[in-house]
C-alpha cells in the first residue's frame, strides 16, 4: 500500500508563501513570550507561585455564587474553571491575595460553611511558594537554552553550518507557534507546556535531520543539477516517510488528547499543536531557509561554493 | 551469518527473560516465598498524580541554625567571663554573624580576647572599638564555617524528619535533600496531609524557663521587663467553652532544661480528668538537672516551652527526684500522639516552612490510571492497526519491535525502581508513535530499493544500512532534550524524561537489530520473491 505516490511538489520554489504565514505565526508567539516574562499571560501557579485546589462536588455548583463567596473571604482575586460536564471546579489564587495563613485552608473552610448541604473532597491541591516559582522559571529557561544549543552543536558538527541555522530557526518556529496557540487561546502555561515543548523540539528535529539526511545524500550523489532540484527532490522523496511518522505520532498522541483525562489535556493537546507544526515546519521552513542562505551566498560570491558540502 | 544470527536471537531472547524478571515484583502484589536473594525486589512505583498523596518541599531557614549557634556562644561566653571574674556590661549577638562583647575598659579587653581565643579559636576576633565610652568586641564566624553549619544543619534536619515520619508510619515515603537547603518529601497515599504537615514542619524546640513572678505579665512590652527576660503566650483553653485564649506570661529568656536532655516521650490519659498528657523521661544529665532547678525553686512557677508557646506553667510543689515529668495542656489525643513523636524524633536545628505542597487526592489518581491506560491502549491499537494496513506483513514486524520496545521499557523502569507518572505514560505512548519511526524509516528506503530493481534481501539490508545513520541523528537529537529535561525537570516531568530517554536507547536495539533478525532469519528460510511491504 502506498499512501503518497512518487510526488514532485515543488516546496522551495513556494517558500516565500510559507516564510509569511510562519513569520505571522512567530510574531505571535514572540508576543506571548514577552507576555509570560512579564507574567501577563496565564501563568500556571508552578511559575508564578500560589494555589490552585480542585474540589469535587456532590451537586452543581453555580460558579459566580462561588466566585461571590470566594470574594466575600477576602479572595476576590481567585480565578474559577468549571471543569467541563463534572461538579468539579479549579480554584486558582495569586501568592499574594491572603496576607497569611493557608489560602487551600481557607478555600475548604469557605466551601464548607457556605455550601453545606453540597459536600465536597478534595481532589488536589497545590500550593507554591514564590521563590520556587522563581527558581522553576528560570531553571527553565536555562534548560530550554541548553538543548537547543546542544541541538545546534549536534547539527553544525553533523552537517554545516547553514543547516545548524536552518534546523534552529525551524524549531524555534515550532516552539513559538505552540506559544501563540496556547497565548491566543489563554491556555495555562505551566511546566507540563514546558515539557511538551522540549518534547516536540526534540521531535521536530528529527524530522528535519531526516529531510537533510536526504538533502546531503543527494548533493552528493546529483553534482550537476541545480540546487533547488536536489532540495525538491529531496523533500519529495522523503515525504511519505515525512507524513506517516506524522501520522503515527499524531494516532498517539491524539488518543491521549481524547482518552488521557483533563489532568493532560492539556500536555496532550500541546503535542497535537507541535506535531502537525513540526511536521509543517520541517517541509516548508527548515530546508527553504537554508537554499535562502546559499542563494544569497552564491550571489555575493558569484558562485556555487554549496555544492562542497563539508562532512 | 548464521552464527550472528543466532547470537541476535539469543540476546534478544535474553533482553525479554530479564523484562519479565524485573517486572514480576511490579505485578505480583505477593512474591513468592522462594523469592529471595539475588532476584530483583525493585518495582515501578507509582508517582504521587497517580496514587493520590503529597509532595512537599520544606526550606531550612539556616540563617536561623547560625543565630541560634551565635547565641548559645554568647551565652556561654557570658558564663566563662563571670567565672573568671571579668566585668562586663553585656554579650550578645548582633545581626546574623557576630557576637559583640561590650566591656567597661580597655584594659580588659586583652584578657578577653585570650579567653575567647582560647575556647572558641574558630572565631574571628575583630579589633576592639570604642563604643561611646565602653569598648566593644566583636566575634565574627567564618564564612567556611557558617557555611559547613548550615550544611550540617540541612542534614540534620532531613534525619529529623525522617524519623518523625517512620514513628508517623508513611509507607515508602520518599525524603531527599535538594540543593542547598531545600528537602524533599513525598508521602504517597497518606490520608490527612495536613496533620502530616504540621507533624513534620514543627521545630519541637522544648525548653523549660523559670517564670518571673516580680513582673506584672498582663501590663508587660517589652521595653518595660528586664533585659533577660522575655514575654511568652500561653494557650489556655476553656474546658466547658472550648475558647482557647492566649494570655501573656513574663519568663527568664534562659532555658534551664532543653529537649535535647529527653530519652522518651508517651502519650499517657490523666486518670482524674480523662485529658490526654505527654510524659517525658530525662537521661542522666537531664534528671540531675531538673533534680537540682526543681529543689531550688520550690514555691515558683515554670514554664514548659515548645517553640515559643507556653503550654503550661504548673508550680513546682516539691523536689522532682528520678528524671520523669509530665506535660500537659489543652490538647487531643492526637495533638497529644504528635507531640510525643516530635519529641521522641527530637527538634528541628532550625524551623522550616513549606514552600511547595502538592497534594493529590486518591481519587483523582484513581481516575488518572484508568484514563491513561485507556489513552495507552488506544494509542498502541490505532498504530499497531495502521502500521499492519499500510507495510502488511513488514508493518507486523515493525509491531513486534514495538511491543518489543515497551516490554524492555517496563523491564528497565523496574529495574531501576523507577516512579511512573501520568507524564511518563504519556511518554511511553509518545514513544510507541515514535519507535515505529524507525522502522518507518528503514521500510520506506526498503521500498525505494524495490523500486531499483534490487533483491529482497539486498533491499532489506541496504535499507537498514542506508537508514542507519538517519536513526542515529534523529535519536541523539531526542535524547539531548530528554537529559536536559532530566536535569532540570521536578517529579513528573522527570518521570516523562526517564520514560523517554530510556525508550529511545531501547528503540535502538528493536528497530535495529529485532526487527531486522525477524526478516533475516525468515528470508534464509524462504526464498522469497516479493516482499509483503
Amino acid at each position: 500500500m502506498q499512501l503518497i505516490k512518487k510526488t514532485n511538489i515543488d516546496f522551495i520554489g513556494k517558500r516565500k508563501i510559507s516564510f509569511v504565514i510562519s513569520a505571522i505565526i512567530a510574531i505571535i508567539g514572540v508576543i506571548g513570550i514577552v507576555q509570560i516574562a512579564r507574567n501577563a499571560a496565564n501563568m500556571g501557579i508552578d511559575f508564578s507561585g500560589g494555589t490552585s485546589v480542585q474540589l469535587n462536588f456532590n451537586q452543581p455548583v453555580p460558579i459566580d455564587k462561588a466566585r461571590l463567596v470566594l470574594a466575600n473571604n477576602n479572595l476576590k482575586e481567585a480565578n474559577l474553571q468549571e471543569v467541563k460536564d463534572t461538579n468539579r471546579l479549579l480554584i486558582k489564587v495569586g501568592k499574594t491575595t491572603l496576607a497569611s495563613g493557608n489560602v487551600a485552608e481557607t478555600i475548604k473552610g469557605v466551601f464548607t460553611k457556605e455550601f453545606p448541604e453540597n459536600a465536597f473532597i478534595v481532589e488536589s491541591s497545590t500550593e507554591i511558594g514564590p521563590s520556587i516559582g522563581d527558581k522553576l522559571k528560570q531553571d527553565t529557561l536555562i534548560a530550554v537554552g541548553i538543548s537547543l544549543l546542544g541541538i545546534i552543536l549536534y547539527i553544525a558538527w553533523r552537517f554545516d553550518f547553514k543547516f545548524g541555522v536552518g534546523a534552529t530557526l525551524a524549531t524555534l518556529h515550532d516552539v513559538l507557534a505552540m506559544v501563540a496557540v496556547f497565548y491566543l487561546l489563554n491556555k495555562e502555561i505551566n511546566l507540563l507546556f514546558v515539557t511538551a515543548v522540549l518534547t516536540i523540539a526534540g521531535y521536530s528535529l528529527t524530522d528535519t535531520v531526516v529531510v537533510f539526511d536526504r538533502i546531503r545524500e543527494n548533493l552528493h550523489k546529483k553534482l550537476s543539477e541545480p540546487l533547488t532540484d536536489v532540495f525538491n527532490g529531496s523533500i519529495n522523496e522523503v515525504l511519505s516517510r515525512t507524513v506517516i511518522t506524522s501520522l503515527t505520532t499524531f494516532l498517539a498522541a491524539i488518543s491521549l488528547l481524547l482518552f488521557g483525562g483533563e489532568v493532560i489535556h492539556d500536555f496532550a493537546f500541546a503535542l497535537v499543536v507541535g506535531i502537525i507544526v513540526a511536521t509543517y515546519s520541517s517541509i516548508f521552513i527548515a530546508s527553504p531557509i537554508v537554499i535562502e542562505l546559499e542563494i544569497r551566498k552564491s550571489d555575493s560570491n558569484n558562485k556555487m561554493t554549496c555544492l562542497e558540502s563539508n562532512e | 551469518m548464521a552464527k550472528n544470527l543466532a547470537w541476535r536471537i539469543s540476546l534478544i531472547l535474553i533482553f525479554i527473560f530479564l523484562s519479565f524478571l524485573y517486572l514480576t515484583p511490579t505485578v505480583c502484589t505477593t512474591l513468592p516465598s522462594w523469592w529471595t536473594g539475588v532476584l530483583p525486589k525493585d518495582k515501578i512505583h507509582l508517582g504521587l498524580d497517580l496514587q493520590g498523596g503529597t509532595h512537599l518541599v520544606m526550606e531550612v531557614e539556616t540563617q536561623k541554625a547560625i543565630e541560634g549557634t551565635l547565641d548559645l556562644i554568647a551565652s556561654d561566653l557570658e558564663d566563662v567571663l563571670n567565672s573568671k571574674n571579668i566585668r562586663f556590661k553585656r554579650v550578645a549577638r548582633i545581626g546574623t554573624d557576630l557576637v559583640q562583647i561590650t566591656l567597661f575598659d580597655k584594659g580588659s579587653a586583652e584578657d578577653v580576647q585570650r579567653q575567647v581565643k582560647n575556647k572558641y579559636p574558630e572565631l574571628e576576633q575583630l579589633a576592639p572599638v570604642d563604643d561611646g565610652g565602653f569598648v566593644s568586641l566583636q566575634l565574627r564566624m567564618d564564612q567556611n564555617a557558617v557555611r559547613d553549619r548550615k550544611d550540617k544543619t540541612v542534614a540534620q534536619a532531613l534525619e529529623t524528619i525522617r524519623n518523625r515520619i517512620d514513628q508517623f508510619g508513611v509507607s515508602e515515603p520518599l525524603i531527599q535533600r535538594e540543593g542547598v537547603n531545600h528537602i524533599v518529601v513525598q508521602l504517597p497515599g497518606i490520608k490527612d496531609p495536613k496533620r502530616a504537615i504540621e507533624l513534620i514542619g514543627k521545630t519541637a524546640r522544648l525548653e523549660f524557663k523559670l517564670v518571673d513572678e516580680s513582673v506584672n505579665a498582663s501590663a508587660a512590652t517589652p521595653g518595660t521587663i528586664p533585659e533577660d527576660d522575655e514575654i511568652l503566650m500561653e494557650r489556655i483553653s476553656n474546658p466547658s467553652t472550648g475558647a482557647v485564649s492566649d494570655i501573656p506570661i513574663v519568663v527568664k529568656k534562659k532555658a534551664i532544661i532543653t529537649g535535647d536532655l529527653l530519652t522518651d516521650a508517651q502519650v499517657r490519659i490523666d486518670s482524674q480528668f480523662n485529658q490526654p498528657y505527654v510524659g517525658i523521661e530525662f537521661n542522666a544529665t537531664g534528671a540531675r538537672l531538673f533534680d537540682q532547678v526543681t529543689a531550688a525553686n520550690v514555691g515558683k512557677r515554670f514554664a514548659i516551652v515548645l517553640d515559643n508557646t507556653v503550654y503550661s506553667a504548673p508550680v513546682i510543689r516539691e523536689r522532682i527526684s528520678g528524671g520523669s515529668a509530665q506535660i500537659s495542656g489543652s490538647y487531643g489525643e492526637k495533638e497529644a500522639a504528635d507531640l510525643a513523636i516530635v519529641l521522641r524524633a527530637g527538634s528541628l536545628p532550625a524551623p522550616v516552612k513549606v514552600v511547595q505542597n502538592v497534594t493529590v487526592g486518591p481519587s483523582i489518581g484513581q481516575d488518572s490510571i484508568h484514563k491513561g491506560l485507556l489513552a495507552g491502549a488506544t494509542g498502541v491499537a490505532l498504530v499497531v492497526i495502521f502500521m499492519a494496513i499500510y507495510y502488511r506483513l513488514a508493518g507486523f514486524v515493525a509491531n513486534f519491535g514495538m511491543v518489543l520496545n515497551i516490554l524492555y521499557l517496563m523491564g528497565a523502569l523496574a529495574a531501576l525502581g523507577a516512579t511512573l507518572t501520568l507524564p511518563g505514560i504519556a511518554a511511553i505512548v509518545l514513544l510507541v508513535g515514535m519507535s515505529v519511526d524507525s522502522n518507518v524509516l528503514i521500510f520506506e528506503r526498503i521500498k525505494e530499493e524495490i523500486r531499483l530493481g534490487r533483491t529482497p534481501r539486498m533491499s532489506i539490508d541496504s535499507g537498514y544500512d542506508k537508514a542507519f545513520m538517519t536513526i542515529m541523528d534523529s535519536h541523539v537529537t531526542t535524547l539531548i532534550t530528554a537529559a536536559v529535561l532530566f536535569q532540570f525537570g521536578t517529579g513528573p516531568v522527570k518521570g516523562f524524561a526517564v520514560s523517554l530517554s530510556l525508550g529511545i536507547i531501547i528503540n535502538l536495539f528493536t528497530s535495529l537489530v529485532a526487527t531486522k533478525v525477524i526478516f533475516d532469519s525468515f528470508l534464509r528460510r524462504v526464498d522469497v520473491k516479493k516482499l509483503s511491504i
